[in-house]
Formats: structure tokens, sequence, C-alpha cells
């Protein structure tokens, strides 16, 4: 695998005036919990290890207040860490100077926010070329940047309106479109979609997974919400009380979870939906009498579609003309039970 | 005799703290006592009947001995040291505030020998250039044709042409006042109280040291007794306004790589705006109040003529200019306000 694109090692985020006095107890295990109640400092990141791949999206889930948000702000410095490296591509951004910083936010990396967080006294236009007017792009280019985002997330039209005359998808999209206009290759979206309805969002989602097809961009994405985080994952890190639970690709941490809070989170998924062909498929050969053909990427729902209720049906897996392996009904049902703590003893 | 008893209570107890040493024999040019020196102005009464207790006051402990300061020295000491800076602040403070004589000698120059017939157009424009609105304009051309009609146009126009001046220099020396407050908490908790002494001080007692300082002729005198009162509401409300911008815009400011002065240019102050103008506003209604009372020290206009009905009991005179003082408060609220609501409203169609 080539270098990461955003290298996070040994992060430790303590809150409070005397944070760098308490981070000895830290390293050496004191949790959230008791530093807040003996030394009235919370700790908001502990000993964080990400690697983040260029033109993937990483996700970062976790509950309220068990340090995303912490998190995400640290990648563009918006909140110092107490220690810590941050890499990108390969450059420590901690040894960086004002002005360099300043260079990176500007062209580097851009951030949608839960609230949106638009320019109320500015149109949408001139929201969305924001981005460009703080690097000092003449106004005829960075308009036309701007109409170009504008059009690709649907807003055409709008452009001379101001952001409290949008509803809250429509503000989302110029958020979206505003990160885009920068040109930057890496995407921090903080709960970029939990103040939006179900349907809303779920256009939103499908929306930001069509322009990664073909932006490539290198995206954090940080949600509380499991089916989001499954949908949009290559990279799935899971937060509990500010540190790493367990991390890789959903479809392995959906099939291993490591701790009971993670089983516990997973329970209640359509794991049908969601769990895909390749993650359960069995690549040794039981028989080669196969019902039909399937593609790795199907999930479990279309298998059961295609049984048609024959539970001995079986399926060869094929990929570019290729046999990669085959799945049977006995193997699906067995990944459509989820791992509980209880199951797990017997 | 009881107070004999007192007096002597109070000796011994300085004999038994061992100071009677220290106590020197009375002196004959000792200042009168605080008693002796409000007796003298004709109020207060002469002390013929002395209390049964008196209080071990500074003038009562310098009668036992006289080594202890009466309170008289006490304004004496102010008095004395403000006179001994006070050469020194004059050299600094003289050159720094020559340029606002010249701004109200000019403006109040420029008020009074333009011809009625092209300032007063030239104002009315001006309300609607600020407010929009034809309600307001026109009740501003009716005040100042009835100000006319009355023959205390001149006057109001100077009242006016001073607090243009003055609010004009408050708020070009409280906003960035009130941003710097709004950058740091120290600087919040250091300015604070100075604000609010400034407003709390009875408008008469800032007159005092500018006396001393300033020759009363000098228009600047009650230039900075009116910034001084009416530059409080807008650095306030700047330092508000800047505080209460919203945390999630500043972050994507900041998320996007805004300097410090993109910033605020672009974001803070714009966002501030409705609470600066309101704090605008309110200068400019203190300006006028303290206008009044600048004509003690020589400030010209409406103010002039209350001044003189207080005087020489001219009742009507005072009662008509203070009606004036109470119209032009009016015209100006209500255009400043007037002005400050267009900000309010977010108007798609500009
Ligand atoms: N400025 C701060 N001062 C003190 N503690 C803080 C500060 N910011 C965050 N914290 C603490 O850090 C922890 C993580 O906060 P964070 O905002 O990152 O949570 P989150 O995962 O984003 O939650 P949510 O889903 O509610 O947004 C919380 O326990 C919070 O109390
Ligand atoms: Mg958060």
């Amino acid at each position: 695998m080539s270098d990461p694109k955003i290298r996070i090692r040994n992060l430790y985020k303590i809150f409070g005036a005397r944070a760098g006095k308490y981070l000895p107890h830290v390293l050496s295990g004191m949790g959230k919990s008791e530093l807040l109640e003996s030394h009235g400092h919370a700790l908001g990141l502990n000993n964080i290890n990400i690697d983040m791949q260029a033109g993937e999206i990483s996700v970062i889930m976790g509950l309220s207040g068990s340090g995303k948000s912490t998190l995400i702000r640290h990648i563009n410095r918006l909140i110092e860490p107490t220690s810590g490296e941050i890499l990108l591509d390969g450059q420590d951004i901690m040894r960086f100077s004002q002005a360099d910083l300043l260079q990176t936010r500007q062209k580097s990396m851009s951030m949608v926010f839960q609230n949106f967080a638009l320019l109320p006294h500015r149109t949408v236009l001139q929201n969305v070329s924001m981005g460009l007017k703080v690097q000092g792009v003449t106004k005829e280019i960075r308009e036309h940047e701007g109409r170009k985002w504008l059009l690709r997330v649907g807003l055409k039209g709008h452009e001379s309106q101001y952001p409290n005359q949008l509803s809250g998808g429509m503000q989302q999209r110029v958020g979206i479109a505003r990160a885009l206009t920068s040109n930057s290759d890496i995407l921090l979206m903080d709960e970029a979609f939990s103040a939006l309805d179900p349907l809303i969002r779920t256009d939103m989602q499908d929306l930001l997974l069509e322009l990664q097809t073909e932006l490539h961009k290198t995206i954090v994405f940080i949600t509380h919400d499991l089916d989001e985080a499954l949908k949009l994952a290559d990279h799935l890190v899971i937060l509990k009380d500010g540190a790493v639970v367990q991390q890789g690709k959903p479809q392995h941490i959906l099939l291993n979870p490591s701790d009971p809070y993670i089983e516990e989170f997973i329970a209640d998924i359509n794991r049908a939906r969601v769990l895909r062909v390749r993650s359960i498929m069995r690549h040794s050969n039981l028989g080669n009498e196969y019902s039909g053909t399937i593609d790795p990427e199907a999930n479990l729902e279309q298998v059961i579609g295609m049984a048609q209720g024959d539970m001995s049906a079986r399926f060869e897996v094929i990929e570019n003309n290729q046999r990669i392996g085959e799945v049977d009904v006995a193997l699906l049902m067995d990944a459509l039970v989820p791992y509980r703590p209880d199951t797990a003893k017997r | 005799m009881i107070l004999r008893v007192i007096m002597a209570a109070y000796e011994s107890v300085i004999k038994a703290i061992g100071l009677d040493n220290w106590c020197a024999e009375p002196d004959e040019n000792a200042p009168m006592s605080m008693a002796q020196f409000l007796a003298r102005n004709g109020n207060g009464n002469p002390d013929n009947s002395d209390p049964i207790l008196p209080f071990p006051s500074l003038d009562t402990l310098h009668e036992v001995c006289s080594s202890i300061p009466q309170t008289r020295d006490l304004t004496a000491w102010v008095e004395d040291s403000f006179l001994s800076i006070k050469d020194g602040l004059k050299l600094v403070l003289d050159p720094l505030t020559q340029p606002l004589s010249w701004m109200l000698d000019s403006a109040l120059y420029v008020f009074t020998t333009v011809p009625w017939w092209i300032l007063i157009p030239l104002l009315v424009l001006l309300t609607w250039c600020v407010t929009r609105r034809r309600g307001v304009t026109i009740f501003v051309a009716a005040v100042f044709i009835f100000f006319g009609v009355i023959d205390h146009l001149e006057v109001a126009l100077q009242t006016l042409a001073i607090i243009f001046v003055c609010t004009g220099l408050s708020v070009l020396l409280g906003v960035p006042i009130g941003i710097m407050m709004s950058r740091s908490d120290r600087m919040q908790r250091l300015t604070v109280p100075v604000l609010d002494l400034l407003q709390t001080l009875p408008s008469f007692v800032y007159l005092i040291p500018l006396i001393f300082l300033f020759s009363v002729t000098e228009s600047k005198l009650y230039g900075i007794a009116i910034i001084l009162y009416a530059i409080v509401p807008i650095i306030r409300l700047t330092d508000l306004g800047i505080r209460l911008v919203d945390r999630d815009v500043i972050e994507a400011a900041d998320a996007f790589g805004m300097n410090a002065r993109q910033k605020l240019l672009g974001v803070e102050l714009p966002l501030a705006l409705p609470n600066i103008m309101a704090g605008v506003n309110q200068t400019i209604m203190m300006s006028l109040a303290m206008v009044v009372i600048a004509s003690l020290v020589s400030a010209p206009g409406l103010g002039v003529l209350v001044l003189r009905g207080i005087r020489n009991l001219e009742l009507g005179v005072g009662i008509v200019a203070g009606l004036g003082i109470v119209l032009l408060a009016v015209v100006l609220d209500r255009s400043s306000k007037a002005a400050l609501s267009r900000l309010h409203a977010h108007k798609p169609n500009q």
C-alpha cells in the first residue's frame, strides 16, 4: 500500500488549563472519567493512530462525546494537540509555521460543517467562492468556478440568494460546493448530513459517492450513524471515550467485532443489506453444481432473492470472468446472525 | 463636659499605642476643618452644638494630635498632586487634542456660514441616503423648517455640528477599542471598570479636571467631555457584537485559512454591524445629553439657551430650547434607528 495521505501518530488531547501536567497520568493508563473526577480535566483523545489513504473515504464513528469533532479538528489544527504527530503527505503539520498552516488550510483541505456555517451576509455564490477569494483568486475566475460547482450539486439558479432563504438540504449543498470550489484534495466533513432529514440525507450520501467516483478526494467523514458509516466508508474507525476501539474495512468489522461495545453497535443493523458476497464467500470448492453466478459486490439480500427459497442453492462468485469463490445459503445464514456475546460463549 | 471626657479618651488611646511623641504642638497655620469649610460656604450649620460623641474622624483626631492630617489636607493633597502633574499632562494632551478643537471649530463654522437653503436640503438628502424612509425624511425636513420658523435654526445647527464631530470621533476611536477588547479577555477585564467609571461619574465631575487642563475658551474642552461620555456604548457594543458572532461561522473562516484581517473585515465586523449600529445610536443620544451640560464650559448651541433659562429665570426661553433638544433627539434617534433596521433586513433583491 502507498504512503497514507494523512497519518495520525500517538495523538493525545487533554482539555483544560494544565493539560501538559496530566499527560503522564494518561500515558500511564488513567481513563477519561477518572481524569475528569480527580483532576477536572477532560480527556478528548487518547492515543489515536490512524492512516487515511489518498482517494478513500475514512469514516470516523462514535457516540456523542466520543471525540469525533475533536479528532477531525486536529487534522487542520483548529485544535492544538497535547501530544502526538499529524503527518500530511509525510510532513508533520505541528512543525508548520502560521503562514504554512494558512496555506495548507486554503489549498490542501476544506471542511463541511454540521450546522453548515455559511456566511449569512453573503449570497450563495459569494459563499461558494469564499475559499478562492481567501486565496486571492480574481473575481471572474472564482465566480466561474463557483457556478460550476453549484451546478454540479444541483443549485443552479440560486446563486444570488442568501443562505437563510434556502432549506437545510440546499444549504448543505452550498456547504459541499464551497468545499469543492476551493479545489483541495482533502475534504473534512463533520457530521455533514446529521442535521438533514432521512430522505435528503440519502440523497446527499448518493451525491457524495457520485462526486467521489470522479474526484477521488481524500475524505474524512464523521458520523454517529452506523448505516451512513457502512454506506460511505472505505476505512471505518470506531471511537469510544476518545480512544480507537477498532478500525479496518467495514465488512471486516461487521463480521469480526473486537469488542462488546462494537457488537452492541452493530446488533441492530440490517446485515443482509450491508454485507457483501466478497466478505463471506468461501474460496475452497465444495462441489461444482451451481444454481447461478453472482458478483462479489452483490449484497446478501440479492443472494437471498436469487435463491428463491431453495435452501441448498449455491452460487459461483465471478469477477472479471474469473471464478474467485463460491457462496451457499448455509454460509449466508451464518453471516446473518450477529455475533452476540451470549452466542460467543457457547 | 462629656466632650472633654471623650477627647481625653481619644488622647489616652493615642498615648497607649505610643504615638504621643509623634504628635507635634498645634500649628497655628493649619487649614480649617471640614465643618468650618462647609460653614463658610453658607450651607451646613455652624457648630455651636457639639455632638455628644464625635466620630473619630481626621478632623476630630487632629484636635487631639496635630500630626494627624485633617480632611482638608486630603482635598488639598488631591489638588496639589493634580496641579503638579498638570503641566506634564498638558504638554502631552494639548497637541494631541488640538485637532479636536480645529474640527469642532470648522464644523461650527460650516454649519453656521453655509446658507440655510443649501445646508438644509443637504441634511435632508443625507437622511434619505442613510434611512431610505420617506416618513423619516419628511419628519426631519419638517423639524428643520420648524426650527427656522421659531428662529432657533442657528443654535440647533450648532448643536448638531458638535454632535456630528463628537459622534464621528467616538466611532473612530471606540470601534478599534471595542475590537481589541473582544480579542482579549484581559483587555476586557481592564477596560470594563474604566467604562463603568466613565458612565457613572456624574457628568459635571469630569468637567472639573478638564477645566484645569485646558482653557475654557478652547472648544476641545467640551469636545473631550462629550467624547468621554458618549464613547462608552460604542465600545461596549462593538465588543459584544464581535463576541456574539456565531462560533461556527468563525470556525469556517479559520478552516478556509482566512488570516486575522480577512476574518475581521469579511466576517466579524459585518456580522457585528447591527450591534455596532445600535452602539452608534446610543452614542448619538449620549452626546446630545452631554452637549447641554457642556454649555457650562462654553459649548454653543441649544444648551446655552437652556442655561440662560435657569440662570436668569427666563422660563419661556429655557422651555422652548429644551423642547428643541427633544425634537433634535427624536430626529437623530429616528434616523439612526431607521439606518439600523435597514441592516437587519436581509434584502434578497440587492
Ligand atoms: N473546549 C473543550 N473544553 C473541554 N472539554 C471539551 C472541549 N471540547 C470538547 N471537550 C470534551 O471532549 C469530548 C469530545 O467532544 P467532541 O465534541 O469531540 O465529541 P463528538 O464526538 O464530536 O460529539 P458529538 O457527536 O456530540 O458532536 C467531550 O467529552 C467534551 O466534553
Ligand atoms: Mg461533534
